[in-house]
């Protein structure tokens, strides 16, 4: 009997591994059998290669719903014709490259999306080039998945009618690396993702924000470029989350931050650059985060920490021509200030250490004003101004008592 | 009218006050943007310059020039050239000298260091400011024979344009703080000169701050062409009425 199950499992193995051995190149074309990458895909037994030839076609609802290599070549142009969903891939381990995928329907409902991928694994959709799509690339379920080296581009108008880039829902360890996401409402939408990296993208001009955190716990995001968005970055209610070597920059709008930092904890930001944004980084009830070696510079505000964060460690950070280092709402202070090189700093160094002997306080009495009494920003740089601001140097009333560096560097840090 | 103004230049020269203002302002602008390695903080100093010593030095200058050469208008007006020729190529000369002392004196040390829009705007305000006040001055010494009268109604003026205006908007606006005062705040801020140019200097210097919530009603202003043509020509208006007023109490002054 035990030799017969032998036999057979052995039987079922030669099978199994003949499927592979056998797997086939299928060729789409107009001058090859298949004119239709959807007959192409229905004929194909799994783990085949389908290469597409340059071209149009107008498929909807490309269902690849088994394992296949789909190659296009030259990026042959598959087209929605602004009704349906482009390409939906329902199986694991589709590898889908080198296509360009244009007009996707919109709708609300259904989020129709230039590619979808539906509760699956391993999928690698690479060098595709996305136009004018409702949502670029769609993971929902999506496991190992890699989305990399495209190229996403939307003409979205109003945040309403458009969607998201890259948009993650409920996925794990995925790996976000080197696209470049132009006008869609969020370049890179992540919400209940973990355990995933986001990796040298590059966000630009979109309408709201270049990277969009929600629920999203130990995830890492390294050299990326956020610019030009029009809210800047949210993170919001997450754990963990690890920001090194970004670039953000020019995010200008009344409510418009370089980092949006709302409800986090336990994450580290080390060696961002922030440049021109009206607001450096905003933070809101963030707790237990770690600021290392980061670059303010030309902000309106550096830093706008709210009376709501707590155990916050910013250190070893450079700041260089902000209107304002830091901004505040209250006189509590549960943060800590160290060792950060501020170009407003006006002490002196007697013992020649490097570190100033008196404490820098980066919180001016003016823009306790302003967060007061927006409107009173039309006397900023006045001498009055000035004046108030020297005064309240020599004897703090209005700005927090604890907010001070202590050992404020002399130096800029070496980066 | 032109030999006049000649005359009057020649006069200013050759007493060495705007000479030695040149210099001064050269030594300060030079030094501001070579003690600092960034020239972003050259700037800001440049601006308290701009905004305060440049009117002070105008409006005290020319208050007392004005006072001084009382005795020399006098024998002008014995001669057949009108009133208004005479007090016109004053101010002429007034103008004329210092606009060109700042210019020397900041504008050629901005253009080396800054040639930015940043330096441009500033050049222009600081210009700008100087006429201003030349002819604020000549309004206030205008208006009274005493010397003495004459020089403490220009500081004041100065005081009142550099520093109780501004403390007076800030009371306002903590006295009003419900009511939306942004537009409000456009137009005064047209009541001052100084205001006027910090603003439009502010708008190239601090662009990040300003685009916040209300930053964005000022530089939706003052940052459009059609805002800046508006602050420029409400500088302009600064020079023109004050001229006007003095030309006309000049005209009938019992001399």
């Amino acid at each position: 009997m035990r030799l017969v199950i032998l036999f057979l499992l052995y039987f079922f193995n030669l099978v199994f591994s003949s499927f592979s051995l056998i797997a086939s190149t299928i060729y789409v074309g107009q001058k090859t059998p298949f004119h239709s990458i959807r007959q192409a895909v229905i004929h194909a037994s799994p783990f085949d290669t389908i290469f597409v030839q340059p071209g149009i076609y107008f498929e909807h609802d490309l269902n690849i719903d088994k394992p296949l290599f789909v190659i296009g070549i030259n990026h042959p142009i598959i087209d929605g014709q602004h009704i349906y969903e482009v390409v939906s891939i329902r199986a694991s381990q589709v590898l889908f490259t080198g296509f360009k995928i244009q007009h996707s329907g919109v709708g609300t409902l259904v989020d129709p999306a230039g590619i979808k991928i539906y509760n699956v694994s391993n999928v690698t959709v690479s060098n595709n080039i996305l136009d004018d799509n409702f949502f670029g690339i769609y993971t929902q379920n999506g496991k190992a998945c890699i989305i990399k080296n495209n190229t996403i581009k939307s003409y979205g108008q109003a945040e309403q009618e458009i969607g998201n880039g890259i948009h993650c829902w409920k996925s794990d360890s995925m790996q976000i690396i080197g696209n470049t996401i132009t006008g869609h409402r969020d370049g890179i939408y992540f919400e209940f993702v973990t355990n995933s990296i986001i990796w040298r993208n590059t966000s630009i001009a979109n309408l709201r924000y270049g990277l969009h955190f929600m629920f999203s716990n130990n995830d890492t995001y390294i050299t990326n470029i956020f610019k030009k968005n029009g809210a800047g970055v949210a993170v919001m209610f997450t754990k963990g989350v690890t920001m090194i070597n970004n670039t953000f920059e020019q995010n200008w709008g009344d409510a418009a931050y370089g980092l949006l930092l709302k409800e986090i904890s336990d994450s580290f930001i080390f060696n961002n650059k922030f440049t021109e944004n009206t607001m450096g980084i905003y933070m809101e009830g963030a707790s237990r985060c770690q600021m290392q070696k980061n670059i303010f510079k030309n902000n309106g505000w550096a830093i706008k920490i709210q009376a709501s964060c707590m155990d916050v460690t910013i250190t070893q950070n450079n700041f260089f021509g902000n209107t304002f280092d830091v901004g505040t709402n209250g006189t509590l202070v549960l943060n800590s200030f160290n060792a950060n090189y501020w170009d407003k700093y006006q002490g002196y160094d007697l013992n020649k250490d490097n570190i100033g002997d008196i404490p820098y306080r980066p919180i001016s009495m003016f823009s306790m004003i302003i967060e007061k009494n927006p409107p009173a920003m039309i006397l900023f740089r006045s001498i009055m101004v000035s004046l108030l601001d020297k005064t309240e140097k020599m004897i703090p009333s209005l700005t927090p008592e604890n907010l001070k560096d202590e050992t404020p560097l002399l130096k800029p840090v070496k980066l | 009218m032109n030999k006049l103004i000649k005359y009057v230049i020649i006069d200013i020269l050759r007493n060495k006050i705007v000479l030695a203002y040149t210099i001064i302002l050269s030594i300060i602008s030079f030094s501001v943007f070579s003690l600092e390695d960034n020239t972003a903080k050259g700037l800001l100093s440049l601006l308290n310059l701009i905004l305060f010593i440049v009117p002070l030095v105008s409006i005290i200058f020319s208050t007392i020039y004005c006072y001084n050469s009382s005795e020399f208008i006098e024998l002008l007006l014995s001669q057949p050239i009108q009133r208004k020729q005479i007090w016109l190529s004053l101010f002429a000369g007034l103008a004329v000298s210092l606009s060109l002392a700042f210019l020397l004196g900041v504008g050629i040390p901005l253009l080396c260091f800054e040639p930015t829009p940043t330096g441009l705007m500033m050049i222009i305000a600081g210009c700008l400011l100087s006429i201003i006040f030349v002819a604020i001055a000549l309004f206030a010494s205008v208006l009274t024979r005493d010397k003495a009268k004459g020089i403490g109604f220009a500081i004041l003026l100065w005081l009142y344009f550099t520093l109780i205006f501004d403390g007076l908007i800030l009371f306002l606006l903590f006295q009003f703080a419900d009511y939306p005062l942004e537009k409000i705040m456009i137009i005064i801020s047209g009541f001052n000169p100084v205001d006027l140019s910090r603003i439009i200097i502010l708008l190239q210097l601090d662009v990040s701050a300003l685009m916040g919530y209300t930053g964005a009603v000022f530089k939706d202003f003052f940052g459009t062409n059609l805002g800046f043509f508006v602050a420029l020509s409400a500088l302009v208006i600064w020079v023109l009425v004050p001229l006007q007023l003095s030309l006309y109490v000049f005209k009938r002054k019992d001399l």
